[in-house]
């Protein structure tokens, strides 16, 4: 039996979590300690996850590094694990952004320290699971555990309005689970299986089965990515959650809305999704320009960006819903790009939020002359978010709207008109920030940045513009599994 | 060599912007500046290698998109068209660069400044030298980049923000267009190569049905048509040319570079890239023309009524932008270049004949308090004077050779559409004839209705831009002449193979047997606006103000620019985030949430009241009770199953 590394990494967040909680002694010490031993956590996970990466054979469409045991025999359960080349990265991404989670946490958090960063921990260790179970069951547990920690980092570290939040992100997320895990039954009262691997591979259901379970499975992802209509919970919890929370929900946790739409309804109801496609690349395009026009005209900088989620992930589900090679392919990418650029954006907010305390538009001004590195830094990710190509927001945004035009040429045209609106927003929110004179003689006295926002910022910059210059480095990793989601014999012939 | 042309500027950029504490403020100066000078050698040898001896080459650079049956590689494509293209951008930017130390020295940020330009460059040989429509898009998008820095770059001011984001946003509506396009060539092609393409364009191109909003239409036209309105959008043709007269904003050495000689023409470049698409669209060459034929018409109104140096200078440059324009959608894709070719020399001249103007006067832009200025900046009065004549095509200056062989090709072109435009840019040539000369003679000559006490420090800009001035005049001398037997005369289908096909451009050869007055017109239009020019400001100054009284009707028109700037800026300006505020207001909090999450609260709560004591007033304690159900339905549903 080959070296069980998903199930390490899932444990070692865990180990860290449970470390922490026997620091003992003087509260600033405990917190000091606590802060650390979560980044070397995180750090050794990350490690970790990389060699996963480096381990990984691209040219192999099938799951890897699997990890198979009996769980629960009389129900035919298993306890099962393994990536493909579509959810590798997110382990490595979820990993990166808990390092840079726990990193823009380290002064600004000074509350109950060791119980902030056991739920960072936890955290990482459920969102891990997520991206590398293969067994319905244990994928639903993990799916329900990021909420918990996320809901206490919201609930207890978050803004003045968090209690109203937490219970908005709460309620709307259960309902969707709720909807999960009936049709994980079903699928389960229909083949006596909950195993991945064996339901994409080998099990056919019925359409009207299929359209059923779609129903429930997309209720359940629409809210998590999050979709118009079902998408006024994440503003609310953007607005809340302190910057950490921030940056892991909307940099992991809506890509799981995303994960889950191409495991559950592309790679496992593949005739129902195609049937439905028209109607989501329609919600899609209804998203990007409805939540692009909200994103012009809010006032608090968190709002627009998490209206500007809903838009990115709306081009997240109209390439995948294309059903062409490109846009799946672009779907992956936005998801990659977003995961990068929103959780920067997020924290650059922080960056500002760290000095003044708001996150009105208006409150700074003139920050190209008074911290002009943070400005550089600003600029090429606002650039990314606003898809300039040689940015990793570009080729993403470019793939999925040239898919989906293959196929539904008119939905797409309504869509791209979201690439206007973002320019607009997105200069708007920088031009507030960053040019014309200070709102106040505090933004004057604004420092730039410190050495450890440098080191923050400096792995995601690189990565936007690797993903915008070479992408064929992350995508190479999933080219097999697309072609053989794409390739109709593959489902079906073996019932 | 061709890969150190285009990433040099990218380095110089780099090192000027991200080492300004290392190399200083001088040092970024010369090393953009010579670096630009070095790359402008290096593309005389280009163009010789590529223009004249003909060759054509790909270089490769680094793979980019691999998606499926869609491969992207960064690349470098070299041929006459290219080689064209990279001269004149090297050489006009390194000008431009000399230019900058002089005009920008009192400026702190100046090496943010140099940098911003080797930037500019760095895009702008992208977008020429692309082998495939994406690359393309990348500098297309990346000029866009370094023209917002750069129209933005005095960023205390209001005003220049307000510029730089209309110039990014306008410019999205048409890559919003080209994208479309682009996608529409990828289903027709199932490529974005663009020798794949094109070689592909004669068979797979034709008869193609693309539904659209429910409607049929001709899949190249229709190609064609989006394409085109990126190019509307980049070249500030009619309906989205309201950004290039705010960019003056920029320091005036942008707007020489990016906003009359290189950038704004980049349009005019692609639809000669191209061609052979363009070959099998007629219908999109129709719209083409006419869009050109109206923005060269509106351009030359509205500078008329301008008092702004710099915004009649811009106003000329969208209205010679329709020229190149019409041109290429008559298929005399040599004119167009031509005319982008000499028009980038004298223009640029014209500009930063302007900003040697500005400098002098201390940053006063205003006409009205200019004049009499021919004896302070002798040199920059008749420098001046060889641009305007270039563009108002009076030979042997360069304007005449590009213009006139333009109009002879609309002429010998057999729709109405390419008739239309024949007339257009004849009273066009009339006009910019007049609002030209009104530059000339209100800056240089009359009384002086500037503040006299400056009177003595008013005196010519330094050598680093003089220079500059002398060489770019060389080039509106020149140009023309040089250039014309290999652009548009008898070896013209030699010298673009590779680039154009021969077949594509039997208007030029058709344009030789034009009448002899269809030749002379433009140039006898050019003259009589000279002398109109002359008359209503020299002679008669009072003249222009009756005309405006006699026909108060026009006049508010093109002082209102036609009312394009008011009814956008109604509309999109102040609508979208309006509409953005209702749809926050109505939709997300006075619908969805009201009657989703909002209602289920209030409903759940007023029945937890009810139904329990346990109430604690902590909501989320409902969602714990929820997820421990949760818990227990999945243990029942298991071990009923497994029971069972």
């Amino acid at each position: 039996m080959q070296f069980p590394i998903l199930s390490v990494l899932t444990i070692i967040p865990l180990l860290g979590a449970l470390f922490i909680a026997t620091l003992r002694g003087d509260e600033a010490i405990v917190a000091k300690n606590a802060r650390w031993v979560a980044l070397w956590t995180a750090l050794i996970t990350f490690a970790l996850s990389l060699v996963l990466v480096f381990n990984f054979d691209a040219a192999n469409a099938g799951f890897q590094f699997m990890e198979r045991a009996v769980w629960f025999a009389p129900a035919n359960i298993y306890y099962v694990r393994g990536v493909d080349g579509i959810s590798i990265w997110f382990v490595a991404a979820s990993a990166l952004l808990t390092i840079s989670a726990i990193l823009c946490s380290w002064n600004s958090i000074t509350t109950r320290v060791p119980m902030y960063h056991m739920a960072l921990m936890i955290l990482l260790t459920m969102m891990i699971g997520v991206f590398s179970s293969l067994d319905l069951i244990l994928l639903f547990v993990f799916f329900e555990g990021v909420l918990l920690p996320m809901f206490f980092i919201i609930g207890i570290w978050g803004g003045s309005r968090r209690i109203y939040s937490s219970y908005k992100f709460f309620l709307y997320t259960m309902l969707g689970s709720l909807f999960m895990l009936l049709a994980m039954l079903t699928i389960y009262v229909q083949t006596g299986s909950t195993d991945l691997t064996a339901l994409i591979n080998h099990h056919h259901l019925p359409l009207n089965i299929q359209v059923w379970l779609f129903a429930a499975f997309f209720l359940s992802f629409a809210i998590k990515s999050p979709m118009w209509p079902v998408h006024t919970w994440l503003p609310d919890a953007h607005v809340e959650a302190p910057t950490a929370g921030s940056v892991i929900l909307a940099g992991i946790l809506l890509k799981m809305g995303g994960y889950g739409f191409m495991r559950f309804c592309i790679q496992l109801l593949p005739e129902a999704s195609q049937l439905m496609a028209p109607l989501v690349m329609i919600l899609s395009a209804v998203a990007i320009i409805y939540t692009s026009l909200v994103a012009l005209a809010q006032q608090d900088m968190k709002k627009m960006i998490a209206y500007s989620s809903v838009a990115h992930m709306g081009f997240v589900t109209l390439g995948l819903f294309s059903f062409t090679h490109q846009g799946l392919d672009g779907a992956m990418l936005v998801m990659l790009s977003h995961t990068i650029v929103s959780a920067a954006l997020f924290l650059c907010i922080g960056f500002m939020y760290d000095r003044l305390h708001t996150r009105e538009i208006t409150a700074y001004g003139g920050l190209a002359n008074i911290t002009p590195h943070f400005a550089v830094v600003m600029m090429f990710f606002t650039l990314a978010s606003v898809g300039l190509p040689g940015t990793s927001g570009f080729v993403g945004e470019f793939l999925s709207m040239l898919g989906a035009w293959q196929t539904h040429p008119t939905i797409t045209a309504f869509a791209a008109i979201g690439v206007i609106l973002g320019a607009a927003y997105m200069l708007r929110l920088y031009r507030a920030c960053c040019f014309g004179v200070p709102a106040t003689q505090d933004v004057r006295r604004m420092k730039d940045m410190t050495p450890r926002e440098w080191a923050i910022f400096a792995p995601l910059l690189l990565l936007v513009i690797w993903m915008g210059v070479y992408p064929t480095t992350f995508s190479s990793f999933y080219q097999a599994n697309l072609q053989s989601i794409l390739t109709p014999a593959h489902h079906g012939a073996v019932k | 060599m061709e890969i150190a042309t285009v990433f040099l500027p990218l380095i110089a950029a780099a090192v000027a912007g991200f080492g300004r504490k290392i190399v200083g403020t001088r040092g970024a100066e010369i090393i953009t500046t010579a670096t630009l000078g070095l790359c402008a050698a290096m593309a005389i040898a280009l163009f010789y290698q590529y223009a004249g001896l003909g060759q054509t080459a790909v270089i490769p650079v680094l793979s980019w998109i691999n998606s499926g049956t869609l491969h992207l590689s960064w690349s470098l494509r070299f041929d006459v068209l290219t080689a064209v293209m990279v001269l004149v951008v090297t050489s006009v930017s390194a000008m431009v660069h000399l230019y900058s130390i002089g005009y920008m020295h009192e400026d702190p940020s100046r090496a943010k400044f140099m940098s911003y330009l080797s930037l500019f460059t760095f895009m702008m040989l992208m977008l020429v030298t692309a082998n495939n429509f994406v690359q393309m898009f990348f500098g297309w998008e990346g000029v866009g980049l370094a023209s917002y820095l750069l129209i933005g770059f005095y960023n205390h001011k209001p005003s220049a923000n307000d510029a730089a984001m209309k110039a990014f946003i306008v410019n999205r509506v048409g890559d919003f267009g080209f994208v479309l396009g682009i996608f529409t060539v990828f289903w027709l092609f199932g490529d974005l190569q663009f020798n794949n393409v094109f070689g592909a364009a004669p068979t797979l191109g034709v008869n193609r049905i693309f539904y659209l909003f429910g409607a049929p239409f001709d899949a190249i036209t229709l190609a064609c048509v989006l394409l085109f309105i990126g190019a509307v959008g980049k070249s500030a043709q009619l309906g989205l040319h309201t950004w290039l007269p705010d960019a003056m904003e920029g320091p005036t050495p942008v707007s020489a570079l990016i906003h009359a000689a290189t950038m704004v023409t980049a349009g005019v470049f692609m639809l000669v890239r191209i061609s052979p698409l363009l070959d099998l669209a007629p219908v999109a060459r129709n719209i083409i023309v006419v869009v050109g034929a109206l923005t060269a018409f509106v351009g030359a109104a509205i500078a008329f009524a301008q008092f702004d140096i710099k915004k009649v200078v811009a106003y000329s440059t969208m209205s010679q932008l329709g020229y190149m324009v019409f041109a290429a959608g008559a298929t005399a894709y040599g004119a167009a270049i031509f005319h982008l070719f000499t028009h980038a020399f004298f223009k640029a001249l014209l500009f930063l004949g302007a900003g040697a103007v500005i400098h002098a006067m201390h940053h006063e832009q205003d006409m009205r308090h200019y004049g009499g200025l021919w004896k302070k900046l002798p040199i920059t009065y008749a420098l001046m004077w060889i641009g305007t004549l270039a563009l108002l095509g009076i030979p042997p200056f360069a304007g005449y050779f590009s213009k006139d062989m333009i109009l002879e090709a609309e002429f010998a072109g057999v729709t109405g559409f390419t008739h239309f435009a024949f007339g257009v840019g004849v009273l066009v040539a009339f006009m910019t004839a007049t609002y030209s000369s009104k530059v000339i003679f209100m800056t240089f000559h009359g009384r002086p209705r500037y503040d006299l006490e400056h009177a003595h420090d008013i005196h010519e800009a330094p050598l680093t831009m003089l220079i500059p001035l002398f060489v770019l005049a060389a080039g509106a001398l020149l140009s023309g002449w040089l250039a014309y037997d290999y652009f548009v005369g008898e070896h013209h289908a030699l010298f673009w193979e590779g680039a154009i096909q021969p077949k594509s451009e039997l208007i030029l050869d058709a344009a030789e047997h034009d009448p002899l007055w269809v030749k002379l017109a433009p140039t006898l239009a050019g003259l009589l606006g000279l002398a109109l020019g002359w008359l209503c400001y020299v002679k008669e100054p009072d003249l222009p103000a009756w005309f405006a009284r006699k026909f108060s009707f026009l006049n508010r028109i093109i002082e209102n620019k036609f009312y394009f700037d008011k009814v956008y800026g109604v509309v999109f300006a102040a609508g979208a985030p309006l509409v953005g505020k209702l749809l926050w207001r109505y939709g997300d909090q006075g619908t969805i949430d009201k009657f989703g999450p909002d209602g289920a609260a209030a409903a759940s709560s007023f029945l937890g009241a009810r139904l329990s004591k346990l109430q604690t007033g902590y909501l989320y304690h409902y969602a714990f009770v929820m997820l421990t159900a949760l818990v227990l339905l999945i243990g029942w549903l298991l071990f009923g199953k497994a029971g069972a």
